[in-house]
């Protein structure tokens, strides 16, 4: 062991009290760093993943005519998108898409508003018209039921998948029948399954049909109001959609441009809850700064000692540093152990949530970085609160302290 | 010029030191020169604010000099960096502070192994036996592994003559080491202090306001106004 270390090993000792009122500082610090991140980007990663499974990654919307009008929305300058809003040959738009290397799968969706009426109550909605198995290759759909049988819904031309928020608000379940209404054609509908995305606002609006039914019953045959797209690496979304676009001509989006505003609160909430944790750890760091400072005034004479015996101001600063990073270390270690508990029995704390997500218990995300984040946050404060006290040590005169004049 | 074994363990020449500041400024060194040899032992005397202490911290390299040269083992340290300074103390210089400065955390062993864990000279196996051999010979030796804190005055000023002695230095400076003790542990650590230093040849510089003591060094070189006299 280096000597400077035995020397602050043994020099933590002489106030005890305050460095271990300082280590559980840097312990809960840490701790609740972890556990506040796991919980904000828990919920994040929910709705990412919930996104993500639910509208896929890409979105082909518009075709893009070349014109010299500049207002065209997300279009490369000098072109704007087509009058009648839609897809031109959806089909042959979707079987280009597919040869681009990241995309995993393409389903053409046909959506409008609509009215829904069960026997005793109305609600508006909107209806998606997919093709089951391309659905089920860009969302998870599969995974989403909760009730009903989508192999009930394969063989029912005039099945229906319900968002669990609507079928309980027109008090429906599977096996039920209700009405749609779009423009003047009003047909009946047999709910197969009943889905819950954990989004209440697709949960509450979003009906899902059989293609062809959809496009009969808005009479747009052949018709797609987008075309979804899943990718294997979803964080390529942005690049991928550039490029897809400048090659088909067609307006695409992706998840991140989509989702901008809720991810932006994501963020926000993110790192306000880091600073308002860091305020602990900044506080134990005062704590550092308050202990060594007081242990340099208390130990002058020590110094003196040991500068007389040759030990240089570096050494002397390396002992004070020393300390510090001592009560870092095992600060951060027990803190990840606590971060690590805590998030373990916050996500098995039973509360349920009917909002934005619904979700029966705390989601939390467990990720490596919430652990270097916090731990490089202690890191920088118990460096900067222990340098200062370091360096005035080292910079004491031994010739001043035994003559009893050191400052 | 002569091997650096044949130099005196310390010489200055010409030391002037001034302290405080403005109208508070004292000369407290008027030109010293003093020479020490090796194997012999020097008393420094005189009344208190002479500047005893302040040329025994001169000679230690704990405080730069105003003016004038300093010399350990024939090597001029007077306008050495700190780093060759702080070298010079861990290899050539012991002290004996009046009050111990024993760290209190440590036991008396580590307090002795400390200058020679600088050093870095042993393995940590022969600095525990040296230490406990130094321990030995200032009569401590069922006392090793107790903390400095639960030793007695007496003890603790033999373990800091232990400690003075561990990277045997080529000159100890002892101020006042005897000033807080009792008549016998003053006999006893004078005696020691003297005994190990001649038995190795090193130069023992201290300052004493003890008559006994200052009569049986091999010279007593009294001092007034930052001056010795004779």
């Amino acid at each position: 062991m280096p000597p400077n270390l035995r020397i602050a090993l043994r020099f933590l000792t002489a106030r005890k009290r305050s460095m271990l009122m300082s280590l559980a500082g840097i312990v809960f610090g840490v701790g609740f760093f972890i556990v506040t991140q796991a919980q904000t980007s828990g919920f994040e990663d929910f709705f990412i993943h919930t996104i993500l499974g639910t509208n896929g990654a890409l979105r082909v919307e518009y075709h893009i005519q070349t014109s010299a009008e500049p207002d065209a929305p997300a279009a490369p300058p000098g072109t704007r998108v087509s009058s009648d809003g839609s897809i031109q040959d959806p089909a042959r738009v979707a079987a280009a898409v597919r040869q681009f290397d990241n995309v995993s799968g393409v389903a053409l969706v046909l959506q409008s508003e609509v009215d829904i009426v069960s026997s005793a109550f109305a609600a508006p909605a909107r209806i998606y018209g997919v093709n089951l198995d391309d659905q089920l290759a860009v969302s998870d759909l599969g995974r989403q039921i909760i009730r009903g049988d989508l192999a009930d819904y394969r063989r029912a031309p005039n099945g229906a998948l319900l968002g669990s928020t609507l079928a309980e608000w027109l008090h429906l379940g599977v096996g039920d029948t209700f009405t749609i209404e779009a423009g003047d054609q009003t047909r009946r509908y047999r709910i197969s399954a009943i889905y819950e995305t954990g989004i209440r606002d697709i949960d509450k609006e979003r009906v899902y049909l059989h293609l062809d039914e959809a496009r009969s019953l808005l009479q747009r045959p052949g018709a797609a109001s987008y075309i979804q797209v899943s990718l294997f690496d979803p964080d390529r979304a942005p690049e991928d959609a550039r490029r897809i676009q400048t090659v088909i001509q067609h307006t695409v989006s992706s998840w991140q441009q989509r989702e901008k505003s809720w991810l932006e609160v994501f963020r926000a909430l993110r790192v306000s809850s880091a600073i308002t944790v860091s305020t602990i750890i900044l506080v134990a760091g005062l704590g550092i700064f308050n202990t060594l400072a007081l242990l340099v005034m208390e130990k002058t004479k020590d110094i003196a000692i040991l500068r007389s015996m040759g030990y240089t101001r570096h050494d002397i600063a390396r002992i004070f540093l020393w300390q510090g990073l001592l009560v870092l270390v095992l600060g951060a270690v027990l803190g990840c152990l606590l971060g690590a508990a805590g998030t373990w029995g916050v996500s098995r704390l039973p509360i349920r949530i009917r909002g934005i997500f619904s979700t029966d218990s705390f989601v939390v995300s467990w990720s490596v970085w919430h652990y270097v984040e916090a731990v490089v946050t202690a890191s920088v404060v118990v460096v900067i609160a222990s340098l200062v006290p370091a360096r005035r040590a080292a910079r004491l005169e031994p010739g001043d302290i035994v003559r009893g004049t050191a400052q | 010029m002569p091997p650096v074994s044949d130099q005196p363990a310390l010489r200055c020449d010409q030391l002037h030191r001034y302290l405080g500041a403005d109208e508070g400024r004292v000369h407290v060194l008027r030109g010293v020169d003093f020479t020490a040899e090796r194997g012999r032992v020097y008393a420094i005397v005189g009344p208190s604010g002479c500047g005893k202490s302040t040329l025994l911290y001169q000679l230690g390299l704990l405080d730069r000099p105003d003016d004038g040269r300093i010399w350990i083992a024939g090597e001029l340290m007077s306008g050495a960096d700190d780093g060759l300074r702080t070298a010079a103390r861990c290899r050539h210089v012991g002290f004996v502070f009046q009050f111990h400065f024993l760290l209190l955390e440590f036991t008396a062993l580590e307090n002795v192994m400390l200058p020679m864990r600088k050093l870095g000279r042993l393995d940590p196996a022969a600095m525990a036996d040296r230490a406990a051999s130094l321990l030995a010979a200032v009569g401590l030796v069922g006392k090793t592994g107790r903390a400095a804190a639960h030793l007695s005055g007496g003890e603790q000023q033999r373990v800091a003559v232990a400690r003075a002695l561990a990277n045997e230095p080529t000159v100890i400076l002892a101020d006042e080491p005897t000033g807080n003790l009792d008549a016998a542990n003053s006999e006893l650590v004078f005696g020691l202090l003297t005994d190990l230093a001649r038995q190795n040849g090193q130069a023992v510089v201290l300052v004493t306001h003890n008559p006994e003591i200052a009569a049986r060094c091999d010279e007593v070189r009294p001092m007034r106004d930052g001056q010795f006299i004779r």
